[in-house]
């Protein structure tokens, strides 16, 4: 069997989720969904995996926090110690108190910023990219499904067919 | 579908509103010609801002001599600008950042523009710390770089360098965050285009958005994250602002009270800037419909709600003032030696301006009157600003020494400077609503089923038969009620 990709165009989110739910139950497997905006509770109906964004937030949070204790250990303790207004730098624990805000600080500037990289990314969504988004107007009003013939056992003509059960307002294929 | 509480009043108002006349509406000064009224305010805006960077750049040739700085008034306007600047940049974190986390669906129609005017806040913030160090070009200094003094270090024990790191943390993740939410609604700028160089501008902008089902799911997971961690950064910052002072051992700067006080004096003053701001724009780019009176209104609560807790830090520190008995607390900013001494008239415009002031929203029919409200939120801009010239100037004028208290008068270098700030403030606001999608106009369409008045009122048997979703549904179904704006062929 050839693999035919084919773009179901809805005009609405709600339908389109309705039509999901009914495909999937047809055993037909929806690549990709593209709309202007995220469609609530569709993640599960599609088959997607939760993000693991979060995660890297924390990493990357903890490499900040990490790096700025150091950085001050470094400077105020190690490197030149300094006696302050009576207030002498002798050991990180003494100190740790008056690190706790460029700690955090530090650790929030990381977190958001090696988050963001990351997102941008695994979304492969750079200044100079290319859209690949099949219809300009999945990012005003219209919502698109892609499915591939090949990913499930039945023929791209049987896929129609039912999409076409569904309020689509166009088939498309190619 | 999912419906909010009948009794939760509609955020977006109208019966013919669709998806695409969401785009339309909010896309309309990028895609048209400027009107005549943005041209007269940026005519305004540029000449003001040459002025200022005129004074800027007589102020470093020639010195900060030229503030009307002396011994005993180290800090004047520059610090009070900029604590004021930095006061209003927290609404915008406020409504993006813990409004989000509160699940706050008014949000949606305001959090671009309020965040914008953080960020351009603080971008003026920001420029005052450095031209107030007389020799800017030395700025780096802040930062703990190798140097050739046998490397001798920034000191980290000081706030006035954890507000180094504040600052420039506070700017570049509310950019972060203001940009990334920005991606989607400049992709559909970019699709929309006909113009080959907006076409272009946009497409670099959007960076290749497409807006697939895991780029969405990975948009909102990291909308959530990010307002988690600008929650607390927002509170931290201004904390740390309030810190500079109450480190210190001036009288009436030397308070415990300082960070929570100064955090809730941030929100109020930034959401009486986002009033002043919104007012106007919503009613001169129509789009009244999606920031509504009831907008308006929440907003007017939190200010309610920032303006008492205000009220019950000056009333905290008049009280403990007189309490102590200590005689150099006699003086400071609120106390009955303030409000009789030669800064009598900057302690009464406060209490007026924050105190006062601001009261006469717990009245309903105040708080969604426009004019009402653009007339309070204007006098709160100000007050807000008296109270940092207060902190700072009353309390350093009266300090242990009766022979060094000294009066501030400020120069035309003082005004010329702070003035200049605003039209420079101006200039960035006003690009921002001509060029970029002023509301999240994407997210704003999540919530059209759920919170605009014509859902709101629609039964389930018509929603169904507005949306059907199976073919053989409308057979069934009265003709009509599938069709309406889905005449248009695609591409």
């Amino acid at each position: 069997m050839s693999d035919k990709t084919i773009y179901a165009i809805y005009d609405d989110d709600y339908v389109l989720l309705e039509s999901a739910k009914h495909l999937v139950s047809k055993g037909i497997h929806i690549r990709d969904v593209f709309s202007p905006f995220p469609i609530h509770g569709l993640d599960p109906v599609i088959g997607l995996a939760r993000t693991r964004i979060a995660i890297t937030a924390f990493i990357y949070g903890m490499i900040g926090v990490s790096l700025a204790l150091t950085g001050m250990w470094f400077f105020m303790i190690h490197d030149w110690p300094l006696n302050i207004g009576g207030k002498p730098n002798f050991s990180l624990l003494t100190n740790i108190p008056t690190f706790v805000p460029v700690t955090f600080e530090f650790g929030v500037l990381c977190a958001a910023h090696g988050m963001a990289i990351t997102y941008m990314l695994r979304n492969w969504t750079l200044p100079g990219f290319k859209a690949k988004n099949p219809y300009p107007r999945t990012t005003d009003d219209r919502f698109v499904m892609e499915i591939h013939a090949s990913d499930s056992e039945l023929s791209a003509e049987e896929i129609k067919a039912f999409i076409d059960e569904t309020c689509v307002l166009e088939i498309d294929e190619k | 579908m999912h419906k909010e509480a009948a009794i939760r009043e509609p955020l977006i108002l109208g019966d013919d509103v669709t998806y695409s006349k969401i785009t339309e509406d909010v896309l309309h000064a990028i895609e048209h010609e400027p009107t005549k009224l943005w041209k007269v305010l940026m005519t305004i805006a540029t000449i003001t801002a040459i002025w200022g960077v005129g004074c800027i750049l007589y102020l470093l040739g020639t010195g900060i001599g030229t503030w009307g700085l002396n011994n005993t008034m180290g800090w004047a306007w520059d610090i009070t600008n900029f604590v004021w600047w930095v006061g209003i940049g927290h609404a915008g974190t406020l409504i993006s950042a813990v409004l989000l986390l509160f699940r706050q669906k008014w949000r949606m129609a305001i959090n671009r523009p309020a965040e914008a005017m953080t960020i351009f806040a603080v971008f003026m913030a920001g420029t005052f710390p450095m031209i107030h160090m007389g020799r800017v070009w030395m700025a780096y200094w802040v930062f703990p770089l190798p140097n050739q003094f046998g490397s001798l270090w920034v000191n980290f024990n000081s706030p006035l360098l954890w507000d180094v790191f504040a600052i420039s943390t506070y700017i570049s993740v509310s950019l972060v965050f203001w940009y990334i939410g920005l991606i989607p609604d400049f992709a559909t700028v970019r699709d929309r285009a006909s113009r080959p160089v907006q076409k272009l501008m946009y497409s670099l902008m959007s960076f290749g958005w497409t807006g697939n089902a895991k780029a969405w799911q990975r948009f909102e997971e990291v909308s959530l994250v990010l307002a988690g961690l600008a929650t607390p950064l927002v509170f931290s910052v201004h904390s740390i602002v309030s810190m500079d002072f109450a480190t210190s051992v001036v009288p009436g700067w030397h308070s415990t009270i300082f960070p929570p006080y100064f955090v809730a004096g941030a929100v109020f003053s930034g959401f009486a800037m986002v009033q002043t701001l919104m007012l106007i724009a919503r009613k001169a780019m129509k789009l009244e419909y999606i920031i509504t009176v009831k907008h308006i209104e929440y907003m007017n609560i939190v200010i309610i709600v920032t303006g008492g807790i205000v009220g019950v830090a000056y009333c905290t520190e008049f009280f403990i003032g007189w309490y102590t008995g200590v005689q150099y607390e006699s003086y400071v900013y609120m106390s009955a030696g303030a409000a009789t001494g030669p800064y009598a008239w900057a302690f009464w415009s406060l209490i007026f301006c924050n105190f006062i002031n601001p009261a006469f929203l717990w009245f309903k029919k105040i708080r969604t009157s426009l004019t009402a409200t653009f007339i309070i939120a204007l006098i709160i801009n100000i007050g807000m600003w008296f109270e940092r010239f207060d902190i700072i100037v009353t309390c350093l004028s009266r300090d242990y020494l009766p022979s060094t208290w000294r009066m501030f008068f400020p120069t035309w270098v003082d005004l010329g400077v702070f003035i200049g700030t605003l039209g420079i403030f101006s200039i960035f606001y006003l690009m921002f609503l001509k060029y970029f999608p002023v509301l999240a106009l994407n997210e704003v369409k999540t919530i059209l089923k759920s919170s605009g008045e014509r859902y709101k009122n629609m039964s389930d048997e018509e929603f169904k038969q507005l949306h059907p979703v199976f073919k053989k549904d409308i057979k069934s179904a009265p003709a009509g009620s599938k069709s309406e704006s889905d005449n248009n062929e695609e591409k």
